[in-house]
């Protein structure tokens, strides 16, 4: 009984899985122009790998000029926010078997950021906005001898938000912060909700007094992008609605 | 793996490569940068009253410019009976002079915050924005200016 499925494997394994996709890219170069152009490639590739390996053929075998962060390349390091298809993804964690590659694959980089080069923007003003929510521990007192403890409830309630990964993905899929980019933005919001809603912490209230500035959540407009855009589904509209919920419960 | 691309470099656009190595396109500065022209952060819960407000005038105007769209436009005879002598018949009456105030300021001020918030979403240049706002504070006062005057100071026997 096995050696029919050994034959079996045997035969589909011969069948090239490879197909030609072809990967339009926006490409920029400010040595060369002030003005970005959208490049093809045709490449051959198994629809079952990423948008990533894609971009890696192309640095490696075709055009080493092209540019791209990329780090663990696992969906952790949250290096390679692009948009694909018109969407935000991580090129790491996007099968070109999913983003239908019978059409051009067009990759581009996240919008409402400063290009550097190709697909590499600069993140300044994101993690200027990061830092700006004091994204770290606050607390009064002597410090203890062991861990902080804390019950599993206290622990669910911010739960969503640790899974954060800093890919700016919903930052820069939000239209108030393409306007000027003085919106705080979704991911600096979800990193102050991570710890306003931590039973450990007690910066909670000037964490608020900074998201209520004008630039702060009040500025949200709901439309969901970036719920939609997070590549770990964290829900970021339900996050920086529950700050909302907190400041104006904490007045009245 | 064979592979080939259309073009392997970025071509010169129209005017030609104006940009090379030493002479690079210029930067865009990112807009939240600190600078020495950054205006320091707000204090105050203006924007979350704005928030709020916009909320529950909403759910007071469902009520308030549904009741008069239907009594002004479809009960007892429709629109052709609107004329002076109804209005001046409402106006006679506290109950419609509260409600018809109370709609005024209301969508008045519902409408002028959206429009502040359009523009601060919208508009690009912080002189736009300025103008666009000066035009829509100056319409909104002079509207409700009016139309509180006109409530209050209505005369049914006008010549």
């Amino acid at each position: 009984m096995a050696t029919p499925v050994l034959d079996k494997v045997e035969k589909d394994s011969a069948a090239s899985p490879y197909i030609t996709v072809t990967m339009r890219i926006r490409r920029f170069n400010p040595e060369v122009s002030d003005a970005s152009v959208w490049e093809d490639f045709q490449i051959e590739i198994d629809p079952k790998e990423r948008v990533l390996d894609a971009l890696h053929k192309i640095k490696w075998d075709v055009d080493g000029t092209l540019t791209f962060r990329r780090s663990c390349a696992h969906g952790i390091c949250g290096s390679d926010a692009m948009r694909i298809n018109g969407k935000n993804r991580l090129a790491c964690k996007t099968l070109i078997k999913d983003i239908n590659p019978e059409k051009p694959i067009t990759v581009e980089a996240i919008k409402g950021l400063t290009v550097l080069k190709d697909l590499v923007v600069d993140m300044e003003p994101f993690f200027q906005a990061y830092r700006d929510v004091m994204p770290f521990l606050v607390t009064k007192g002597n410090e203890p001898t062991r861990e902080r403890l804390q019950s599993a409830e206290d622990r669910e309630r911010f739960d969503d938000t640790t899974k954060c990964i800093l890919c700016a993905a919903c930052t820069s899929s939000c239209p108030v912060f393409w306007n000027d980019g003085q919106y705080f933005g979704p991911a600096a919001i979800v990193n102050a909700h991570r710890f306003i809603f931590d039973s450990r912490d007690e910066a909670g209230e000037q964490r608020l007094e900074i998201l209520n500035d004008k630039d702060g959540v009040w500025r949200c407009r709901t439309t969901f992008n970036c719920t939609d855009a997070c590549p770990r589904g964290i829900e970021v509209t339900k996050a920086i609605q529950e700050v909302k919920r907190a400041l104006i419960t904490r007045r009245f | 793996m064979s592979a080939d691309t259309t073009s392997s470099t970025i071509g010169p656009v129209e005017g030609g490569a104006v940009y090379d190595v030493d002479n690079p396109a210029p930067y865009i500065e990112a807009p939240r940068k600190r600078t020495g022209k950054t205006p320091k952060a707000t204090r105050g819960n203006f924007e979350m009253a704005a928030w709020l407000f916009m909320r529950l005038s909403g759910i007071v105007l469902v009520v308030l410019v549904l009741g008069h769209l239907l009594i002004q436009l479809f009960l007892d005879g429709g629109v052709s009976k609107i004329g002076f002598a109804f209005v001046a018949g409402r106006w006679a009456s506290p109950f419609w002079q509260v409600w018809d105030l109370l709609m005024l300021w209301l969508a008045m001020l519902h409408g002028a915050n959206g429009l502040r918030t359009v523009i601060n979403d919208y508009a690009e240049r912080a002189n736009t924005r300025l103008w666009l706002k000066g035009l829509l504070y100056t319409a909104t006062v002079f509207t409700i200016l009016l139309g509180t005057l006109v409530i209050f100071t209505f005369d049914p026997n006008i010549r």
